[in-house]
């Protein structure tokens, strides 16, 4: 027996402090797995205890088994094909009776169950004293009770799976439920199903028949496929639910779960002592306040501004802590590639530095992600969340979204300055498919932190009077477009997704766990990190040979080789004089010296903030390992000096001359091809093939739309803005061609980050394209209309965005008063008939 | 479930048109599939007190204690549990 590996379940409903449970028994050592084929994720830890292995499963939160949620089928198959060791029940005991409809439940399927009585301290304090060897009695189960949050109960409740597992329990003949008038029918059901088995059921026949008799689709397919006769077995069920119907008025599935509810109530009024009367809690007290029609709203937009100031204002700080960290990873593997000559860089060096560049721009946002989890799992933990959905359900429901849409559009970033990845991953909690769906489709729409920068870029050119203004249009412009696109996708798209009811528990208010934030804050930022890099990665070296390829032909890249002896030769003939000459005598001297002279550079802006002892140490160092050229770093005098000013002369020139060559090859690439094949179309969004080409570089990550048109609008003095280039250059781009622009940056695909996230919330590759597909279309409608008829209309920028905004606005209001589909549920006619009789 | 056919004759009205701070027991709750799964879900059976706490800003959804603990529904879906005052 001891020898046997245990498994071992963690089965209860929402809010039964399920999770800080499997922490107390796990220490928190954890892997996180997505359920094959489902959005649901289990967690899966392990502890040893007595010398025994226990292999421990947290199943997702359930208030029954019924086969209407995800959630509830992953638990019941799980039991059922898993057939785990042990299931251990987690009940809050402050609200023992609701818990039992769970417990009664894992009980008729068989599984080995130990109960883990639970916030016990909570029930005290609402003046209940639960009697847990009643309850043990009552249930023939073996009970423990704990306070997962305070890790009370923990090595008892370890001895108890020991304990349980020993014992070997078989609950299989235990009916606690007495099923009253419906007992004799599940009996001869059973019989039936006894006789018309092929093999012997995976599952108890009590258990199956019960469910028959609640219509349950996993049952009804169960008998399809393991029974001989399901046509008998199917006609004998519905027989007897019509007979039962007329005679009680009532559908046996609502008779079988009233009677778990007498038998719960039965068991409760043995096993719970009133101490104290409370009749007004402090969550009462709370909710006055925070649910209240004045002050819930603005304490809701007191809320969504801590969230920003906290996590996107205080992380952006420190993502400062993260950049030296990042450069100095790049430094240390810069040191290792090979150095190519003074035009070219080798295939190797570019392309690295190109990968380590797209991770770093990503990674960058860990710092922010650590924060906004922590305070996402803080409210989550504190029973804010099913507030949020309340105050706001009913404006988000118009466009068919949820109340429990409100975070992930907060995250993605309503206003200016989210990020989609921690938005679409948030929509985890969205109870409604069709709401769920449409959500994850229209967070990218919001405004992430890297639309930003092209927005404060062509408002400074374009909309310098009216910034406020225009900055107004542009963070307020996508929640409305947002919420009609929201409403077309619910009624076209995902029409025939199912949709749920609002049914949302608001648990009283508890006080999180430091532990237990810094966990769940931990864990979903290595999940981002884990899932995203590998692809960053591919996506790097995908963008890097499109914008590369095919090269510049031999006979250019001889004008250039022409160019490059030319500013050669300049700098050599400026330093003969110079005692330094003898160390240029070869383009590759000249050429490590570049690099070199870049990396003491890079190395030492690293070390900006570090101490003069760390920044004396590097010194050395660098003195030590280039000892050759480290002197003519820092040279003094006449001759340092003419070093200096030539190579500087000579620095820029060569920076030209590449940044040319660059522009030429991406004139030439794949992406410069389709940036100018796409112009006839785009033209009428006003966009030139410079625009389309930066617009496509931005798909592998939007934070490169203004670094690609800063390559294509090149510096040619020193020291100019890429503003002033840009309104320099291209003196036919008016405040319009902006204003298209900004909204189809608005509209912009998610990045590949987000479409990552997008797959596994939404469950599939489809989603993904879709999220990639429909806003391009959008964008580039929304975008040829504002140009397009702005140019007919011969409105102005400024003129442009008041007659957008007016036109988006009620388009958003119609499409608000369309009627939505309603909840599918084949509503008793009776229900109709009897409110018309008692109206008369 | 004698008591099936006392619907009709006063006192009897549906959750959606009770107001803040008025209560009652449930006489019958006539939501099927889903609706109905995740009411009994939560407690709503016939014999339970409700009381109406209150309504979201926006009017809808509703908060409403039942059996000592609280739940928000929307109207749409409280208009399908039957109350007697």
């Amino acid at each position: 027996m001891g020898h046997k590996k245990m498994h071992v379940a963690l089965a209860g409903q929402p809010n039964s402090g399920k999770s800080t449970i499997f922490n107390m028994l796990t220490g928190g050592r954890q892997f996180v797995a997505n359920y094959p084929g489902a959005t649901v994720s289990i967690k899966t830890g392990a502890f040893s205890w007595q010398e025994k292995k226990i292999s421990l499963t947290d199943l997702p939160g359930t208030y029954s088994l019924s086969s209407y949620s995800e959630e509830e089928r992953i638990t019941r198959d799980f039991i059922i094909d898993q057939s785990p060791s042990l299931v251990v029940n987690v009940m809050d005991a402050s609200n023992l009776k609701r818990h039992l409809y769970l417990t009664f439940q894992l009980l008729e399927l068989g599984a080995p169950l130990l109960i883990a009585l639970n916030m016990v301290d909570v029930a005290e304090k609402r003046g209940l004293k639960v009697d847990a060897d009643a309850l043990s009695k009552n249930l023939h189960l073996p009970v423990i009770t704990t306070v997962g949050s305070k890790g009370r109960g923990k090595n008892e409740l370890k001895d108890g799976v020991i304990k349980a597992f020993d014992s070997n329990l078989d609950h299989e003949h235990l009916h606690i439920v007495d099923y009253g008038d419906l007992e004799s029918y599940i009996t001869d059901l059973s019989a039936k199903l006894l006789q018309s088995q092929i093999e012997e059921s995976k599952v108890p026949l009590r258990w199956l028949s019960i469910k028959l008799f609640e219509e349950d689709e996993v049952a009804q397919k169960l008998v399809s496929s393991n029974f001989k006769n399901p046509e008998d077995v199917r006609n004998y069920v519905s027989k007897i639910c019509s007979e039962f119907e007329r005679k009680y008025d009532d559908t046996p599935r609502g008779f079988i779960a009233f009677r778990r509810h007498l038998a719960a109530q039965k068991i409760e009024k043995r096993c719970v002592v009133k101490t104290k009367e409370v009749s007004v809690t402090l969550t009462d007290r709370i909710d006055r306040l925070v649910c209240s029609r004045i002050w819930g709203p603005l304490i809701l937009a007191g809320i969504i501004y801590l969230l920003y100031e906290l996590s996107i204002v205080g992380g952006y700080e420190l993502t400062n802590y993260m950049v030296p960290l990042l450069e100095g990873f790049r430094n240390a593997i810069e040191k290792f590639l090979p150095i190519g000559t003074f035009l070219r860089e080798p295939l190797i060096r570019s392309l690295v530095l190109n990968v380590i560049t797209s991770i770093n721009s990503v990674l960058i946002y860990i710092p922010i992600f650590l924060i906004l989890f922590a305070l996402i799992a803080i409210l989550e933990d504190v029973g804010y969340m099913p507030r949020m959905a309340f105050i706001l359900d009913k404006l988000f429901r118009r466009f068919g979204l949820h109340g429990q849409s409100t975070l992930p559009l907060i995250l993605g970033g309503v206003f200016v300055g989210g990020c989609a990845v921690p938005g679409v991953m948030a929509t985890r909690v969205i109870g409604d498919e069709k709401a769920r769906l449409a959500t994850i489709l229209i967070v990218p729409l919001m405004n992430c932190l890297a639309k930003v920068p092209l927005y404060t870029l062509l408002i400074s050119i374009y909309f310098a009077k009216e910034k406020a203004l225009a900055m107004f249009f542009i963070s307020t412009i996508t929640i409305i477009l947002a919420l009609s696109v929201a409403k077309i996708l619910t009624l076209t798209l995902l029409k025939n997704r199912p949709s749920s009811p609002f049914v949302l528990e608001m648990p009283p208010y508890h006080i999180p766990t430091i532990r237990g934030v810094l966990m769940r804050s931990i864990e979903r930022t290595w999940l981002f990190v884990r899932k995203v890099l590998t692809i960053i990665m591919i996506v790097a070296v995908a963008v890097f040979f499109l914008t590369n390829y095919p090269s510049v032909g031999e006979e250019r890249i001889n004008t250039y080789q022409k160019r490059a002896e030319q500013i050669k030769n300049v700098f050599t003939s400026k330093i003969q004089n110079t005692p330094f000459a003898s160390q240029f005598k070869r383009d590759k001297d000249i050429t490590r010296y570049l690099v070199i002279e870049e990396r003491y550079k890079n190395q030492k802006r690293a070390l900006f903030k570090a101490s003069d002892e760390r920044r004396e140490k590097f010194e050395q160092r660098f003195a030590e390992r280039y000892s050759d050229v480290y002197p003519l770093l820092n040279a003094k005098g006449k001759d340092g000096r003419a070093l200096n000013k030539a190579f500087k002369v000579m620095k820029r020139e060569r920076a030209l001359l590449l940044m040319d060559l660059r522009d030429e090859t991406l004139h030439g690439s794949f992406l410069g091809m389709a940036g100018k094949f796409l112009e006839p179309v785009t033209r009428f969004a006003g966009f030139n093939w410079k625009v389309n080409v930066a617009l496509l570089s931005s798909l592998a990550a939007k934070e490169s739309s203004v670094a690609t048109l800063g390559v294509l609008y090149q510096q040619k003095e020193d020291g100019q803005t890429l503003a002033q280039r840009m309104k320099e250059q291209e003196k036919g781009f008016t405040p319009l061609h902006a204003l298209a622009l900004m909204i189809f940056m608005a509209m912009y695909p998610p990045c590949i980050a987000t479409l990552i996230m997008v797959k596994i919330e939404a469950g599939g590759w489809k989603w993904a394209f879709i999220a990639l597909g429909y806003p391009i279309l959008l964008g580039m409608t929304l975008a040829t209309l504002v140009y397009s008829g702005g140019t007919w209309l011969g409105l102005s920028g400024t003129q442009g965005m008041f007659v957008f905004y007016a036109i988006a606005l009620v388009t958003a209001f119609l499409l608000g008063k369309v009627k939505g589909s309603v909840v599918e549920t084949d509503i008793d006619e009776k229900t109709l008939k009897g409110k018309e009789v008692a109206n008369l | 479930m004698g008591r099936a056919f006392v619907s009709g004759l006063g006192g009897m009205i549906t959750l959606d048109e009770m107001k803040p701070g008025e209560h009652g027991v449930i006489h019958k709750n006539r939501a099927r599939g889903v609706i109905g799964q995740r009411l009994m879900d939560l407690g709503f059976f016939p014999g339970v007190e409700v009381f109406v706490i209150r309504n979201a800003p926006l009017v809808d959804p509703v908060e409403i204690k039942v059996d000592g603990h609280h739940v928000t529904i929307r109207h749409d879906e409280a208009r399908f549990v039957e109350v007697e005052k």
